[in-house]
């Protein structure tokens, strides 16, 4: 069951790439489904569970990669799991409760209840439950997403504030060092993201928060690329992460929106009257769907490549042979150098449409309506 | 689906870091970066532009270098034209007052050789004429003293005489 779900799976991230790898799977499927006939009689009631129980289910293993977790799991020695602690944070109806991850002793399956604050909290799939019931507290846990925001967060900072140290020193020089590798991309920030979609008047307003999204967004892909500790968190691919950047390009594009803006949205000029109330429906939805398909694509992109590359590595462990593994790292190999490309590419993508919200909102429009019919298809 | 439902914990510290990292950059990063890199821009433009001029003033020095080095030489030609124009008309006033002064110079001394000559002649006629009324008197004296043979010269030399 868990294999045809992998494969399932397996199937539709790798679909793209040809049917040819499709036609190959459907042959492994057969085979592979030996094994799991052999412990059949014993589970035949509860096969969903049988897989969890006997061996190596890839599923679960993409699925707790790319799900947060209290704890940050680094590796199994000796059968077992060796994890970074981390302070569990509950609001709950008597308020704030704090402790540490490791008194769940790993547990994920709600079997370990754990005392704290004259309250019992057990750990449900990475979800803290109160013990026996299936209300949940507030959980402002540093898990192992927050972790690794934190830690990108303080690179950022190292890195840029070492840059402008160079600045602060040195007047009219050529760019060395650090400040040296971090100049052209700034350029390019400024020079072929902002200034192409944003009015120059405008341009200096929006630049510094661009350069923050697309290094923010950059720089943890590329931590969530890195296979170990302290990377390798799916922060970027976690819709929680996208929906806040999501959310602040909705808030500064219409907190900046102009009157031109809000007229084109509500009651759009030159377009015949009756067309109008249509039109601003459709802009109003317009107006949320943007940032939400920003969201999306952030999300999809990053969480399909840890998938991808995850599902790769599995293909040694579902086949138990170690002659699997030249083929297997070949194509990670691909795969995790095509993500480095994805990783700069969806940063690229998402400071490039949001400069283009900006631009939209605080755009003047020269009112003549010929423009308009010409500029509004 | 788990997945796609984000969880309130990391929206919240999501939030938090980022704002603070917006806050942070852009104060300590993004602005010191992108002023320096703007007043480096406006240097490097400057200085293009300076260049620029300094070149064109360079071009127009050079220009200016050259009308002055060409009128210089016509200047100098002027003058070596003028010196040479000098020289001659000196060096031919020289030789015309040289042979002029040569002339007279001969003249005078032609002169004198002639005066000279005329003198010595005079004396030499002088002379000539003491001499041969000296020698005339001697042979008058001697004919004298002899009348016959006196008087056959005389004939003679009136024979000699009337042939003439």
């Amino acid at each position: 069951m868990g294999l045809g779900r992998f494969f399932t799976l397996f199937t539709a991230v790798i679909m793209p790439l040809g049917s040819v790898l499709a036609s190959e799977e459907v042959g492994h499927s057969e085979h592979s489904s030996a094994p799991v006939e052999h412990v059949a009689d014993e589970h035949a009631t509860d096969e969903a569970h049988a897989p969890k129980e006997e061996g190596f289910n890839p599923n679960e293993l993409i699925m707790h990669h790319i799900a947060d977790s209290h704890g940050w799991h680094i590796l199994d020695w000796d059968g077992h799991a060796v994890s970074l602690p981390l302070p569990v944070i509950l609001w709950t109806n008597d308020g704030l409760v704090v402790f540490s991850s490791s008194e769940f002793h790993h547990d994920t399956e709600g079997h370990h209840v754990v005392n704290a604050g004259g309250q019992q909290f057990v750990n449900k799939h990475e979800k803290i439950y109160y013990a026996g019931t299936e209300d949940k507290p507030l959980d402002f846990s540093i898990t192992k997403n927050v972790l690794s925001l934190i830690m990108g967060a303080v690179l950022i900072v190292l890195i840029f504030l070492s840059a402008a140290r160079f600045y602060a020193k040195n007047t009219n020089k050529a760019p060395r060092g650090l400040a040296s590798f971090v100049e052209p991309l700034i350029l390019f920030v400024r020079d072929d993201i902002a200034r192409g979609a944003i009015p120059e008047k405008h341009l200096n307003r929006f630049v510094p928060y661009l350069l923050t999204l697309f290094f923010f967004i950059w720089v943890n892909n590329l931590l969530g690329l890195v296979p170990f500790f302290p990377g390798g968190a799916n922060l970027t691919g976690n819709i929680a992460v996208t929906l806040v950047l999501a959310a602040f390009t909705l808030i500064i594009t219409n907190v900046n929106g102009t009157k031109d803006y809000w007229m084109h949205i509500v009651w759009m000029p030159g377009v015949p009257t009756p067309l109008k109330p249509i039109l601003a429906l459709i802009e109003l939805i317009g107006v949320f769907t943007k940032p939400f398909s920003l969201m999306i694509r952030l999300f999809a992109n990053i969480t399909a490549g840890h998938i991808l590359v995850l599902s790769l590595v599995s293909l040694i462990f579902i086949f138990e042979s170690v002659w699997i593994s030249p083929g297997s790292i070949v194509l990670t190999l691909f795969i995790s150098t095509l993500e480095l490309l994805v990783a700069a590419l969806q940063a690229y993508v998402f400071t490039m449409l949001t400069a283009m919200s900006f631009g939209a909102a605080v755009e003047e429009h020269h009112h003549d309506d010929h423009a308009h019919a010409e500029g509004h298809h | 689906m788990d997945l796609v439902t984000p969880g309130l914990g990391l929206i919240v510290w999501t939030t938090i870091v980022f704002l603070i990292l917006v806050f942070l950059l852009g104060k300590f990063a993004w602005k010191p970066i992108l002023s320096a890199v703007q007043a480096r821009e406006e240097a490097i433009d400057q200085a293009l532009k300076q260049a620029e001029s300094a070149r064109a003033e360079m071009g127009k020095l050079q220009a200016s270098n050259e009308q002055l080095l060409k009128q210089a030489r016509e200047e100098r030609e002027a003058i070596v034209k003028e010196g040479r124009a000098m020289r001659d008309a000196m060096v031919a006033e020289a030789k015309e007052s040289a042979s002029v002064e040569a002339a007279k110079i001969l003249e005078s001394a032609r002169t004198q050789i002639h005066q000279e000559k005329m003198a010595a002649v005079t004396e030499l006629k002088n002379q000539v004429a003491q001499l041969a009324v000296d020698m005339a008197e001697k042979v008058l004296r001697a004919e004298l003293a002899q009348p016959e043979v006196a008087k056959a010269n005389i004939d003679r030399d009136l024979k000699d005489l009337n042939l003439n």
